[in-house]
């Protein structure tokens, strides 16, 4: 039964898939198949881009059966650059001061391990945008 | 000894690296097991993998970073190879969760490779010669490694996390051209791990000469001769890297100066990521190189072989490289860890 519900699931959780609305045009996540703004049907699949800001934020230190691996953790509310507010996990924090409207990006990481006999579930968890451009830096490398 | 090259013309449509975010420098491993006043670490340090880290999610974010530079609907991918000897399932495959995840499913191709440190670098052989077949347009090789040292070993200094994809498909979308490709393969125990031994063994200094040096050599060699090249035609070089020392010696031994190998080699920033180590290397490479130039990669993997890959970068580099993070992006993010963490990290202690 489990493994059936996590396999539904999956390719929302891997990759941030939720509907956009053909009539008013708003992006949906988690996927509802009706549109929340004007209650038309919405069933065309719509892949957010991942980018996002903290909308609110809180530490974890006695996590549920099953995620004590990975504690004390971040969990925050992430306004995606497309309007939905989704709950996931901050990843990549540990000496970083995350503050609200932080940008971050979403990323898909192990979301719990049941040890070493159970199956890894895997999902999106969000981590503060990496800067780029830093390429030019390898000429000066010296070997 | 005939050169491998598919009929159809084919290269590299798409590349990206991946490295994660923790490092762990030599010194603090020096000072855990000997003291202040510890020997000088062989490389600077090591990438670390994330507690939420693993070969399948840290595949998946190179992978993505091969598409966004190809841009091609990825359900055109009719393979999904990956490459390591750090799969986070013994049954079940790496590959599948991939493909998943990137939008490659159902009609696709997909596995899991193993050759120790050459795993990545044999499927991206085997996808050069499944898009030169004409059986497919697109096909994704990765080679991606989480390796572990076990405590106090000399494999812990360099024991690295990383790795990188390739999304292979013709050559008249590549960024880099396939002239040619070689395979040099030899039954030889230098290194392994058994089915329920959680860190390898090794020879110690039998890695050296019958291993690294015998294979990487001749494959570099031999292609070189089958293309009528000498190592002044190429701009850039990348050998495998477990360390700092062999591909230096390797590329002096060959003709090759230091400026050829500069910025391919990177094993004192990130470690030896093992089937990653030669490919984040090619990327390192193509973030700088320029249309016209050629690039040879020659991998290692113990037990043994080197596969060897004769690149000519085309003019589609320039507008391509730019639209995902570079692996230097990559290498400069960086968040230091103790011993006591990295132990953490590593499963080294375990909690139950
Ligand atoms: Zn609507």
């Amino acid at each position: 039964m489990e493994i059936a519900r996590h396999w539904r699931l999956q390719r929302h959780r891997y990759a941030l898939v939720g509907e956009v609305c053909n009539h008013c045009g708003v992006k949906i996540f988690p996927a509802r198949d009706v549109c929340p703004e004007c209650n038309a049907p919405a069933k065309t699949p719509y892949t957010f881009s991942g980018k996002g800001e903290v909308y609110s934020y809180s530490t974890v230190h006695h996590p549920p059966e099953g995620f004590e691996h990975f504690a004390p953790y971040v969990v925050a509310l992430v306004r995606l650059a497309e309007g939905p507010l989704v709950a996931a996990q901050l990843t990549d924090v540990e000496g970083e001061k995350i503050e609200i409207g932080m940008p971050v990006e979403m990323v898909t990481r192990k979301l719990r391990d049941d040890g070493s006999r159970g199956t890894i579930v895997y999902g999106y968890k969000f981590r503060p945008v990496i800067a780029s451009g830093t390429s030019a830096d390898v000429k000066d490398a010296s070997v | 000894m005939k050169i491998m090259k598919p009929q159809r013309d084919v290269g590299i449509v798409g590349y990206g690296a991946y490295v994660p975010r923790y490092r762990l420098r030599g010194t603090e491993i020096s000072r855990m097991w000997e003291g202040e006043q510890g020997s000088t670490p062989p490389i600077k340090e090591k990438a670390v993998p994330g507690l939420d880290e693993d070969v399948a999610t840290m595949s998946l974010e190179a992978a993505r970073n091969a598409l966004k530079r190809a841009a091609i609907d990825p359900s055109r991918i009719r393979a999904v190879w990956v490459g390591s000897e750090s799969h986070p399932y013994a049954v079940k495959p790496t590959s599948t969760i991939v493909a998943e995840a990137i939008g490659a499913v159902p009609h696709t191709l997909a596995a899991d490779w193993q050759f120790a440190c050459k795993a990545g670098t044999e499927a991206m052989q085997a996808a050069l010669g499944f898009v030169g077949s004409g059986m497919a347009d697109y096909a994704l090789a990765l080679g991606m490694d989480t390796a572990q040292g076990r405590p106090r070993d000399a494999l812990e200094y360099t024991a690295g996390a990383g790795g990188a994809a390739f999304l292979v498909g013709p050559a008249e979308e590549s960024l880099a051209v396939l002239e040619g490709s070689t395979s040099y393969v030899t039954d030889t125990a230098d290194f392994w791990r058994r089915q329920h031994e959680h860190y390898p063994a090794h020879a110690g200094r039998f890695t050296g000469e019958p291993g690294y040096f015998r294979h990487v050599l001749a494959a570099a060699s031999e292609i070189m001769a089958a293309l009528g090249r000498k190592p002044a035609d190429y701009a850039h070089v990348i050998f495998h890297q477990p360390n700092t020392k062999f591909p230096r010696k390797a590329g002096r031994e060959l003709g090759f100066s230091s400026e050829q190998l500069v910025a391919g080699l990177l094993v004192d920033d990130i470690g030896n990521t093992y089937a990653g180590a030669a490919m984040i290397g090619l990327t390192s490479v193509f973030d700088v190189a320029q249309p016209g130039e050629r690039v040879l990669m020659v991998s290692f993997g113990s037990g043994a072989g080197s596969d060897a890959f004769d690149l000519r970068v085309t003019d589609a580099i320039t507008a391509r490289r730019g639209r995902a993070l570079s692996t230097r992006d990559y290498i400069v993010r960086r968040h230091e860890l103790d011993y006591a963490t990295y132990a953490r990290h590593r499963e080294k202690i375990r909690m139950e």
